[in-house]
């Protein structure tokens, strides 16, 4: 079975390590907070300005002042740190943000990545995520590994406009894990209950297949 | 001291040579950390033409959303315009002109127009859309391009505490982009919730230092928040 968003993001928790300072795009990506192991240490930044994210507030502990890149509103843990527009990007495009994660349109065997338009489709901008990927030294990219119709999302050669060139190399889809490098995809864990073969007619670009596949532990 | 007392008290006096066609710079993130009252002056002028350089541009009827209701913008230089309706239909129809940028690369286009730093070379962007018509470099293997950076005529800040000199201080996210804006307007407007005496605000804590502000106005804020999200 493919991967629930809960589930994709239950896998991609077990890429955090203590210590880590991530950065959780919008959609599933935010979801890979709630699955923080217990007794890990881990630093959410938000790149509106503040390192040390907490969980959404109460009622009463709601500040218009506080919050995240989606403009939900959220609360500051222990620890925690407020910047300017400026810093915050210092931090991210200069390397320092240990993990990002984020969505995508389509990702191709070169590590390009396109996210943010669809031509024909009202432009709405790319917020902070051309920079995401510029900066980031480990990024995870999470997105269901086919449309709706079953056409790949995994390419050759990405279709939509770019939102960075050769800078990712690993994808959890709702599928399977796969790292990309030398200009090829290359199988690492397969969704439980999902076979090699699907992964295969699913997958658009030249895929690399281990003789052991190994299923995704979540 | 009064050399440096930046106060004034009506909106006509804070935004006092702002005209038509100008380029205007506009602090915060969505809805957090705007000069709420300043915007709603710009539109009670009824200016037009004009170039606003903000990372969002509000809401229906509430932030820079306000200007589009009379088509004050000619033209918005911003990172993320999702939110307006307004705003998509007069970008269908051609009435307004957007320039997308990335977040931080804007953020870095104002805080290297405040420094006097007229380009950089930055990695984001590089191989996309964006880039078209940039120069690029190589450094160290990796591709980079070169951005311009970004000035105004007019910049409007929201800051939580001001001193009469100028000294500013933010609050938690309501921060963003205005320490930026605040250093790269010919003229710095600061619309704050509580002016203090100097000497009140400890020299330590002070983000934006009185240089950059020229005028303080006290406001009142609404604080309307975009997306109400709690623990369930």
């Amino acid at each position: 079975m493919a991967l629930t968003r809960e589930q994709l993001a239950q896998r991609v928790a077990k890429e955090l390590r203590d210590g880590y300072y991530v950065n959780l795009g919008i959609g599933i990506p935010t979801l890979v907070a709630n699955y923080i192991p217990e007794g890990m240490d881990v630093m959410l930044q938000s790149e509106n300005g503040l390192l040390g994210m907490g969980e959404f507030p109460t009622e009463e502990t709601v500040d218009p002042d506080l919050i995240n890149a989606g403009k939900q509103t959220v609360t500051a843990v222990t620890g925690a740190s407020y910047f300017s527009s400026a810093d915050s990007f210092v931090m991210i495009r200069g390397g320092h943000v240990d993990l990002t994660v984020l969505g995508a349109f389509e990702v191709d065997q070169h590590g390009n990545i396109a996210s943010w338009m669809i031509p024909g489709k009202l432009v709405k901008g790319m917020g902070g995520a051309m920079d995401l990927v510029a900066g980031a030294q480990n990024i995870v990219v999470t997105m269901t590994h086919a449309s709706k119709n079953g056409e790949s999302k995994l390419l050759k050669q990405c279709t939509l406009p770019l939102t960075g060139v050769g800078c990712i190399n690993k994808i959890v889809s709702d599928l399977a894990c796969l790292e990309i490098h030398h200009g090829k995809f290359h199988l690492i864990e397969r969704a439980p209950g999902v076979s090699v073969e699907e992964i295969i007619a699913k997958t658009a670009g030249e895929l690399v297949i281990p003789d052991n596949v190994p299923e995704m532990t979540i | 001291m009064g050399g440096f007392n930046k106060v004034v008290t009506t909106y006509d006096e804070a935004l006092n040579g702002l005209t038509d066609n100008m380029t205007i710079m506009i602090g915060g993130f969505g809805l957090c950390g705007i000069p709420e009252g300043l915007i709603g002056k710009m539109r009670d002028m009824g200016v037009r033409g004009l170039t606003c350089i903000s990372n969002n541009a509000g809401v229906d009827g509430f932030g820079l959303g306000l200007l589009l209701e009379d088509k004050q913008i000619r033209k918005m230089i911003a990172s993320y315009v999702g939110e307006n309706a307004l705003f998509e239909k007069q970008l269908l129809s051609g009435e307004l002109e957007v320039e997308l940028t990335p977040q931080g690369t804007l953020a870095e286009k104002m805080r290297a127009g405040g420094a006097g730093i007229p380009a950089f070379y930055t990695a984001t962007g590089y191989g996309t859309p964006i880039a078209e018509g940039k120069e690029t470099k190589e450094y160290h293997g990796k591709m980079y391009i070169l951005e311009e950076s970004l000035t105004a005529d007019f910049a409007l800040v929201k800051a939580w505490k001001a001193d009469t000199m100028g000294n500013l201080v933010f609050r938690k996210t309501a921060m963003n982009f205005n320490p930026m804006a605040a250093t790269a307007g010919k003229i710095t407007v600061a619309e704050v919730e509580e002016i203090v005496e100097p000497g009140e605000l400890d020299p330590n804590h002070i983000h934006t230092p009185g240089i950059f502000v020229n005028r303080i106005i006290k406001g009142s804020f609404e604080k309307r928040i975009e997306q109400l999200t709690l623990r369930k």
